[in-house]
């Protein structure tokens, strides 16, 4: 089977700390893969390591069979790989549209057009403005990202993620400290997502039921390596998760 | 129409509207209503700072790169003016040579500082652009062969443009119509051409990638956008503005020097007159060159004023003779800064914007 997203051996060490230990792992295109593990197992790192944020220190990352191991996070971005990030990552004094038109832009490759005025780019906007819908802030369309409460921050989160309609979505715990009725709008975009099963979805979430109705499949990190992998309710139920991590998920 | 020549970016609020079209109307018409050589070396002295101030806008506001090579490309654009017109004859050629030249050699290094050093942290490139910048200065002033060292360069400029220049006995409202008058229009036209231009890049999906990484330079590279990229064209662009700038000077001085063109000095300046008049406005640049000019040329006067008035208050008088105009400078500036940290534009718009929120 050919994998639309493929880590070999992926490593990194800080000094003598290994953060992610050889992690191979092909992920099937138009699936849904959730990673868990305890704080501190490596699924941030395995993230940063697969969109180009870190440097792996070994092994390989590739889409669709190309090898992306020595290209730099913009490059990675544009070739397919999307990400949102775990603490929300915004451009704070712009408007609510304009983040996610800057990833409507990017995808467009408008950047380097220096010559035409941006507002007159009215697709664009068309487009950043369905994908503000999608994720339920229309109304704050004109605010700056950073006088939206945590929650909205973390829609937008996902609002430019989606915008940049990659081929490969990597969701870090994206409804985390989010407050209960706002979860269900993330939660719904992403099995939206799924359903079209032409996209591949890498989630890191610590909600088991999420990951439990959400997932095709799980794999479990702990201490960077790979330790479980499998069907949902077998790697749910198999004993080394039960005890190690999940014991500790569900009583907290 | 309106809207597409200030590239969509309109000044909105109408205070700040009013003060805009004030001080345009009286750079456009300041031949007839200032009467005087003072007046009207001051009037061009703004026309050429609002491009230099706008250039370093893009650069610092738009781009948020702190450098302090800025003057370093005006004093290039001045001297390649000032050596072109001194080795050559007075022709349109030379300066064209002259200006070329200096954007070349602008471009060559830009890029090259851009390339080296964009990647590196703020503080770091903030000081590798003092060192060039210096070294550039000492490097301009002991090649005194070329650059005519402290002393500068005098040069003779195109017969239509010099000020022994009269177009056939003309005079428009009492006004002769000489070379002097010709070149502040010729001044004025380029100023207004390079802001717009300027203007034009901000607002222009290019433009809009720069704020991005100003904002969040790591978030702009996950959506794929190079930042070193757009850093150092950025950077280009920038130097090629100040260059232009600081060839618009020497052009209306007829002369180049270290310190017309080149000192720390008016980096300093350059940098309180983006800060006053709001950083990534480009509007700000117009308003703090005015301000900042006309206070540097005028304070000294008013203060003789008040000065005079206050001759029997002891402390008063002396705390207002023109000689103590920096320190008053100084206090204007820190008050700028304390009262309106987003500069006199950035003030403008939110006060607009909630006058118009309460009704």
């Amino acid at each position: 089977m050919s994998f639309a997203l493929e880590t070999r051996d992926l490593t990194i060490r800080f000094g003598g700390h290994v953060a992610v230990n050889g992690v191979s792992c092909g992920f099937a295109p138009g699936t849904l893969t959730a990673i868990v593990g305890p704080n501190g197992a490596g699924k941030t790192t395995y993230f940063n390591l697969i969109s180009g944020q870190l440097k792996a220190s070994a092994g390989r990352v590739l889409l669709h069979g190309e090898d992306l191991s020595g290209y730099s996070a913009p490059r990675r971005s544009r070739r397919g790989i999307g990400r949102a990030f775990q603490l929300t990552n915004l451009f704070p004094n712009l408007s609510v549209l304009e983040n996610i038109r800057l990833a409507v832009q990017s995808r467009a490759g408008l950047g380097l057009n220096l010559w035409s005025i941006w507002s007159a780019h009215r697709e664009l906007i068309g487009h950043a403005e369905e994908v503000l819908e999608t994720v339920a802030l229309g109304a704050k369309r004109d605010v700056a990202a950073s006088a939206l409460s945590h929650g909205d921050q973390r829609k937008l989160e996902v609002g430019i993620l989606m915008a940049l309609e990659p081929d490969v979505f990597m969701f870090d715990e994206p409804t985390a400290g989010m407050s209960v009725d706002e979860v269900p709008v993330i939660l719904e975009l992403i099995r939206a997502l799924k359903a079209r099963r032409d996209k591949t979805i890498l989630l890191v979430e610590h909600k088991m039921d999420v990951v439990r109705e959400l997932s095709d499949r799980i794999i479990v990190l702990h201490n960077g390596a790979l330790v479980a992998d499998g069907e949902p309710a077998e790697v749910i139920a198999s004993p080394i998760v039960q005890e190690a991590y999940l014991g500790v998920e569900a009583a907290a | 129409m309106l809207s597409r020549i200030f590239s969509g970016d309109l000044p909105r609020s109408r205070m700040l509207a009013l003060v805009l079209i004030a001080i345009v109307g009286a750079l456009a018409l300041a031949p007839f209503v200032f009467p005087g050589a003072k007046a009207l070396n001051v009037a061009a002295k703004i026309c050429v700072f609002i491009v230099l101030v706008a250039s370093f806008d893009l650069l610092l506001g738009y781009t948020g790169i702190v450098s302090f090579a800025h003057t370093m490309f005006f004093g290039i654009g001045a001297y390649g003016v000032a050596i072109a017109l001194t080795r050559l004859a007075p022709s349109w050629a030379a300066i064209a040579a002259g200006v070329a030249g200096a954007l070349a050699l602008s471009f060559g290094l830009s890029l090259l500082i851009g390339l080296f050093s964009l990647r590196v942290k703020a503080i770091f490139y903030a000081m590798i652009t003092l060192a060039v910048a210096s070294a550039f200065q000492t490097f301009a002033s002991q090649l005194s062969e070329i650059t005519g060292g402290e002393d500068g360069l005098s040069f003779r400029v195109p017969e239509v443009l010099s000020h022994g220049f009269v177009l056939g006995g003309h005079s428009i409202l009492g006004v002769p119509v000489d070379g002097k008058l010709i070149s502040y229009y010729l001044l004025f036209a380029l100023a207004v051409a390079l802001f717009l231009l300027m203007l034009r890049i901000v607002n222009s999906p290019f433009g809009r990638v720069l704020q991005a990484i100003r904002e969040n330079d790591f978030r702009a590279e996950a959506l794929g956008y190079r930042t070193v990229v757009y850093r150092t064209f950025s950077n280009v662009l920038s130097a090629g503005f100040a260059t232009l700038a600081g060839a618009l000077l020497a052009l209306w001085l007829r002369y180049n020097g270290p310190d017309t063109s080149l000192s720390f000095e008016i980096m300093i300046d350059i940098l309180l007159m983006v800060v006053i008049g709001g950083m990534g406005t480009m509007y700000g640049a117009v308003i703090g060159a005015t301000l900042f000019i006309v206070a540097q040329n005028y304070l000294q006067d008013l203060m003789k004023l008040a000065s005079d008035a206050a001759l029997g208050i002891p402390l008063l008088s002396s705390l207002l003779h023109p000689d103590r105009w920096l320190l008053w400078l100084g206090i204007l500036f820190i008050l700028s800064v304390y009262r309106f940290p987003a500069g006199i534009v950035g003030r403008l718009r939110t006060r607009s914007k909630s006058h118009s929120a309460a009704q």
